[in-house]
């Protein structure tokens, strides 16, 4: 593929704003605001969480070209904060997720300080041995409960007024949270910022000569994907009202990217699609004798091989033709 | 001297040796990972899990079949050589005209797979593999007990990379290896086989891995779980010490070692992250690696 039909082709799949994308936007809200009477809302906030994460990490795969393979790290991290300081401290639900969302962006910073120097697969490479840093760091920390997690933790009342340990409640505040999240990263792909990352992505020297500090565009993308994914962390602390291991494994990282993998990275929807499949097959698969590693891992060989577009990336490939 | 730095020396002897033997584990294991990615720019997430596949067909061996020790030695690497081989025909073949992200992904997922697979098959737990009898019991050193099986899992790993590294970097396949890497089509131009050279790398890679998990099967015990975590550290390592080098991927595995065995004895509460502080650290200083090229 040319340089020019591969620009065109994201522009098709990043700028067409027009009318259909707006109607399927409105329809998919429709459809989110009343699924919680049909599903399960604890399965779905399940859903709403991970997309959350899964689009925050494809701001920076699809939009950047970088390739986090570190990501479990603000998500678990940003989890045990706001279990933390709801649980221990006594904190308000918003304060413990903008606490979550503060420290995972701080997090993101210091990852990013690091990672940025070098590139590609070395770049993947750090952020994993970073994040597993912090997994150690979890796992040794008195805060954290070891193998415990930190259980229990209260909803409260968002704002002092939304009763959150009711479950339409708690899924209407998630589904907030996520529709804010997906409409800063929907801006920030369509700013100036977001089209010069898209240079960066597409050929960085080139980036660099026209005079862009690339590194800072980097460093911005990597701190606010972070947050995100912080928030989506605390998020689903809150909803679980738990803070465990899983979420800071490196097996974590791996998921996210087959969320976004799956859906199609760098479309702004892929992430949402991904996400929902592999939570709803992930509890399928629960329920039978099939080991969950290897039906993952051979959904990740098949997307790899045959299709790297993904889901929404392959639908889209389509309509325009 | 019964004290040293208020250290009893055998504490600190024993915390070194058991460092020197983890930096072999992880010399072994990116001078593996140094060679495949050389070759074919591909950050092989399968090494972990093919490093414990190694430690499992010794244990299969040993349990179903009643070959022993020295025979895995041959057999496993043979083993885990031969299904690279075929990973490498069937599904890396594939994804060399890509973004080279591709090929860490596919690896991953296969390493899910594997890992997955052999979970589910033999549990978590681990199974115990027993030191073959001629390398039972020790010797004392005078200043520390050396049992012989460690020390022969030391001399044999730095007999494999220096090996290793005399095959690339002195022999003529090994020129043949290093021009393919920094030139494929012109390579091929002279009638060298360069996409059979390139399954034949991946292959010898990942059989390192498995002879690794032969050595490593009598010390931890043989589980699925077994390459997941190492596996990391050993990126880590291979982050550190820059993957241009064969040497460079051997010194900073086995000093590594060391320094994580230190840090057991001073300051045992870090000594998971070590590794990763110095990764940061050397990172902020040079960011190429100790031994590595900008490219």
């Amino acid at each position: 593929m040319t340089m020019q039909t591969r620009d065109t082709l994201h522009e098709g799949l990043v700028m067409s704003g027009g009318s259909p994308k707006i109607l399927l936007t409105g329809a998919g809200l429709l459809l989110a605001v009343l699924a919680p009477y049909v599903l399960y809302p604890v399965f779905l906030m399940k859903v709403l969480c991970f997309a959350l994460f899964a689009c925050a990490f494809n701001l920076l795969i699809g939009f950047a070209g970088l390739l986090s393979f570190g990501h479990a790290a603000f998500f678990g991290g940003a989890a045990y904060v706001a279990a933390h300081v709801v649980k221990e401290w006594g904190w308000a639900p918003e304060a413990g997720l903008l606490a979550a969302t503060v420290v995972a962006g701080l997090l993101g910073l210091v990852f990013g300080l690091i990672a940025i120097r070098r590139q590609g697969i070395y770049f993947a490479m750090i952020t994993l041995a970073l994040s597993q840093m912090v997994f150690f760091l979890a796992l040794q920390l008195p805060f954290t409960h070891g193998e415990d997690g930190i259980q229990g933790v209260p909803r409260g009342l968002l704002f002092g007024l939304f009763d959150l340990s009711q479950p339409l409640t708690m899924y209407y505040a998630v589904l907030a949270i996520f529709v804010a999240g997906f409409a800063l990263i929907w801006r920030t792909v369509h700013s100036p910022f977001g089209q010069v990352l898209k240079a960066i992505r597409e050929n960085e020297p080139r980036a660099v000569s026209l005079g862009y500090r690339t590194d800072r565009y980097k460093l911005v993308a990597f701190v606010l994907s972070a947050s995100l994914a912080g928030l989506a962390g605390g998020t689903k602390a809150l909803v679980f009202q738990l803070a465990s291991l899983t979420d800071v494994t490196w097996q974590m990282s791996g998921e996210v990217v087959l969320m976004t993998l799956l859906g199609g990275m760098g479309t702004l929807f892929g992430p949402v699609v991904g996400a929902g499949l592999v939570v709803t097959l992930e509890s399928y698969l629960a329920s039978t004798s099939l080991p969950v590693p290897v039906v993952i891992g051979c959904i990740f060989v098949v997307c790899v091989l045959l299709f790297r577009r993904g889901i929404v990336g392959e639908l889209m490939a389509r309509v325009r033709k | 001297m019964s004290q040293l730095l208020g250290i009893p020396p055998q504490a600190l002897f024993g915390q070194l040796l058991l460092g020197l033997i983890n930096g072999s584990f992880y010399a072994l294991l990116s001078l593996g990972l140094a060679v495949i990615f050389g070759m074919l720019n591909v950050v092989n997430m399968a090494h972990g899990a093919l490093y414990m596949v190694g430690a499992f067909v010794a244990w299969l061996l040993l349990s179903h079949a009643g070959i022993g020790y020295w025979g895995a030695l041959v057999l496993a690497p043979l083993v885990v050589g031969a299904v690279g081989l075929v990973l490498e025909r069937t599904m890396l073949r594939r994804l060399y005209k890509v973004d080279h992200l591709y090929g860490l992904l596919l690896t991953f997922g296969l390493a899910l797979i594997f890992e997955g697979a052999f979970r589910h098959q033999y549990g978590v737990s681990g199974q115990p593999y027993p030191i073959p009898d001629l390398l039972k019991g020790g010797t004392n050193l005078g200043f520390m007990y050396l049992p012989t099986y460690r020390g022969w899992v030391v001399a044999a790993s730095l007999l494999v990379c220096l090996g290793t590294w005399f095959a690339i970097e002195r022999t003529k396949l090994g020129a043949y290896l290093r021009a393919a890497t920094e030139n494929p089509t012109l390579v091929q131009a002279f009638g060298i086989n360069v996409p059979v050279m390139v399954s034949l790398t991946y292959g010898f890679g990942v059989a390192l891995a498995g002879l690794a998990g032969v050595l490593a099967a009598p010390i931890y015990q043989v589980s699925p779980l077994m390459g997941s975590n190492l596996i990391i550290v050993v990126f880590a390592v291979v982050v550190i010490g820059g993957m241009g080098s064969i040497l460079g991927a051997i010194v900073t595995g086995l000093g590594l070692g060391l320094l994580e065995g230190l840090t057991k004895v001073f300051y045992p509460e870090a000594s998971n992250i070590v590794v990763f502080v110095i990764m940061a650290v050397v990172l902020m200083v040079k960011p190429a690696g100790l031994f590595g090229r900008e490219r």
